[in-house]
């Protein structure tokens, strides 16, 4: 997973350009977290639901090998054919392979992260095949030329009238055609039935793998991932390594609190539960079933102090909730995965050095920790992250060197207070009523939309020492 | 038991950026009736050092502030929930195995408290006796709200003040976009989530807003400055005392 070249502070610029696209982000990142505030608060106990359906996660991940294992033995069981994927690569080549061998041309495919993640669609367009996704935002980013902005909403970052507007350029529909949100879907649902019943291949994501059954999940609110899974003869399912549940008592818990919140759903509209291609004397299904579960650095993830990230069940909800991401939207990260969670798992997965920008674009504020349906500790999983980019030599001079003066003169209580008035009478200079309009060199920053307080001369400590005297215990060692 | 004197951890931002907030939490802890003391050669907890990802100087900032206060078993009060998050987690998952310090780091964070936690929770008051004019909001910082899980208390403290009235800040649990050097390493962000935060203040009909912490307020104050608004944020000591920050 590379980054996209331009550098995380243009990126963050040309968003924050975008009047009518932050208010996209905005609105519907708000409406989102109203939705899913009020399917939580419906469950008795949110906490002890969550709780538990982080334990699932938790327990999953300590012996995923043996869950990796039962689940491929049982889809073989049902019938389907399991591949390992060490790389993307061999995802993507896999699957290339299949289509050539069998004689594919045309591919219908449902959402799949993974699969942006592979950057699987180029390599099998390359190939002369037709690939068409089939979920209605991410058919409105194939046929822009765009990116998904957002894990589970992928045109989150687009008004209704940005996707009229590509509708009659792309498909040249008519006026009347793109009036309305129903008139769209209506029109996208003609051209995409017609899909439908001419591939002869469906690619889906997986939001969970069952061990114990052997099964995989598709969970949408369009029925295209039960048309792409059932009606073309070979379907393929990318699923990444950690997205399995043991059992299906487990998939029940995680269904709860996936469509809770991610879209404020008691249960997504279809939750299809496959397990294996048609059977003799069955009316329908694939005649071949394909899982191919992706690795693709996540053995390493799982491996190292960054575990817990692979808790994700991707439902989008701290996306939603983060105030970096509702100004900024999902393009800025320049990563497949955006937000509070892709801030930790693109770097994860793909190195500090070529995302190490996102750990820091975040206050820490909690929020993403706050609405976590497992309760992944995002926050805690950034300033690992932030501390392997100063340990990579990734965080810059200026900073370095602020953070180094104040490690040493925290350490020496006279030497702190001496700078302390130094700097309160150099600032004095420079302040008006006790605050500075402009900082100097990279502090600039601060004063281009707020004014910063002037240090006192006498601090807080100074003044105590004048009026009580010096403290019997004191702690001072230098 | 009730204790009848406390540690204060002034933290380095009222320390030297606003002292006569380090006075009202004197006063207020003092009217709670705990006696105060400063333990000499306090410094910065090592939060800054921590969030950028130097972990070695916050750990010798951490072991700074744990000897200064260890010399004392006194309860440690800090009128912040960012360095009290500090202090009650990540000492802990900085100097947890430390030999010498993990142990020191533990006992720090079982007897440190932020500050309304401490007058509400542990002391078990709410009416100070303040008295205030103008109507007053409540803006909850990140740290303290989802760090410690200070909520009620602050709440519980205002609504003791006679004089005011009081009215609900929307969006109060949205992050001001402050983050310590986010607001200087990602300055355009930080400034648009400063800007949303203050068009909800403005628009909420209070002269002042309270928060529990004075890196919050000094991010909001100079925003609502640079735009030549009347409001102002206060920490919430200096509401409590009845006094305003004289910054002159």
């Amino acid at each position: 997973m590379n980054p996209v070249a331009v550098p995380f502070y243009r990126r963050v610029e040309e968003a924050l350009g975008k009047t009518r696209m932050r208010h996209a982000v905005r609105h519907t990142s708000g409406r989102a977290m109203e939705s899913r505030r009020a399917a939580i608060a419906e469950l008795d106990s949110s906490d002890a639901v969550r709780d538990e359906a982080r334990a699932i996660r938790s327990r999953t991940l300590a012996a995923l090998d043996q869950h990796l294992d039962t689940f491929a033995t049982n889809v073989e069981r049902n019938g389907g054919t399991v591949f390992f994927a060490e790389t993307g690569d061999d995802a993507v080549d896999y699957i290339r392979r299949l289509a050539r061998e069998r004689g594919i041309k045309t591919i219908v495919k449902g959402k799949s992260m993974v699969s942006e993640e592979i950057e699987l669609n180029p390599v099998l367009e390359a190939d002369g095949l037709e690939v068409v996704e089939t979920d209605l935002g991410e058919y409105i980013v194939q046929l822009d030329n765009d990116k998904p902005s957002h894990i589970v909403a992928p045109i989150l970052h687009k008004t209704k009238e940005d996707c009229a507007r590509v509708f009659k350029e792309k498909l040249g529909a008519t006026d009347e055609e793109v009036a309305g949100v129903p008139q769209m879907t209506q029109l996208a649902r003609r051209i995409l039935r017609k899909a439908f019943l001419k591939a002869d291949m469906g690619i889906t994501g997986v939001n969970f793998g069952v061990a114990e059954t052997g099964s995989v999940t598709i969970c949408t609110n369009e029925g295209n991932g039960r048309l792409s899974s059932s009606l073309p003869r070979v379907f393929v399912a990318i699923m990444g390594m950690e997205r399995l549940v043991p059992t299906a008592a487990d998939l029940g818990v995680m269904l709860e609190v996936l469509g809770r919140s991610g879209t404020g759903q008691r249960l997504t509209v279809y939750s299809n539960i496959l397990s294996g291609p048609r059977r003799p004397g069955e009316p329908d299904g694939p005649e071949e079933f394909h899982v191919v579960i992706v690795d693709n650095g996540r053995s390493e993830v799982l491996a190292g102090e960054l575990a817990e990230i692979l808790y994700c069940i991707r439902c989008g909800a701290c996306l939603y909730a983060c105030p970096v991401y509702q100004q900024i939207g999902g393009h800025a990260y320049g990563s497949v995965y955006s937000g509070p969670v892709g801030s930790v798992l693109s770097p994860a997965l793909s190195g500090i050095h070529a995302f190490h920008d996102l750990p820091h674009a975040s206050t820490l504020c909690g929020a993403c920790r706050e609405v976590c349906p497992v309760r992944i500790d995002i926050p805690r999983m950034l300033l690992r992250l932030r501390a392997k980019g100063v340990e990579a030599g990734e965080s810059p001079q200026w900073v370095s060197l602020g953070i180094k003066v104040l490690g040493w003169i925290g350490t020496k209580p006279r030497l702190f207070g001496l700078a302390g008035r130094v700097a309160a009478r150099v600032a004095g200079m420079a302040a008006t009523d006790g605050w500075i309009r402009e900082l100097p060199g990279h502090l600039a920053g601060w004063t281009a939309s707020r004014d910063f307080p002037a240090p006192a001369r006498e601090s807080f400590q100074e003044r105590w020492a004048r009026t009580h005297g010096p403290t019997p215990t004191d702690g001072s060692q230098s | 038991m009730r204790p009848a004197r406390v540690q204060l951890l002034v933290t380095c931002l009222v320390d030297r950026f606003f002292p006569g907030t380090g006075e009202s939490v004197v006063r207020v802890l003092e009217r709670a009736g705990v006696a105060v003391t400063v333990p000499a050669g306090q410094t910065c907890c090592g939060q800054p050092a921590f969030n950028a990802g130097y972990d070695p100087d916050a750990r010798a900032l951490a072991r700074h502030t744990i000897d200064v206060l260890s010399a004392s078993d006194d309860p440690v009060v800090v009128p912040s929930g960012s360095c009290g998050d500090m202090m009650i987690h990540q000492y802990v998952a900085l100097l947890g195995d430390d030999p010498e310090y993990g142990p020191k780091a533990r006992a720090l964070a079982a007897r440190t408290y932020e500050l309304t936690t401490f007058l509400a929770r542990v002391l078990g008051v709410t009416d100070l006796g303040a008295t205030g004019t103008g109507t007053l909001s409540y803006h909850a910082c990140c740290h303290g709200l989802r760090g410690l899980g200070v909520a009620g208390e602050p709440k519980a403290l205002l609504a003791g003040v006679r004089g005011v009235t009081t009215c609900p800040l929307p969006e109060a649990e949205v992050c001001c976009g402050f983050g310590g050097l986010f607001a200087v390493k990602m300055s355009e962000i930080s400034g648009e989530m400063l800007a949303r935060k203050l068009d909800a203040i403005e628009a909420c009909g209070a002269d002042t807003i309270a928060v529990t912490d004075v890196s919050c307020g000094m991010h909001m104050n100079g925003g609502l400055r640079r735009r030549g608004s009347k409001v102002r944020v206060a920490h919430i000591a200096d509401v409590l005392a009845g006094a305003t920050e004289d910054r002159s």
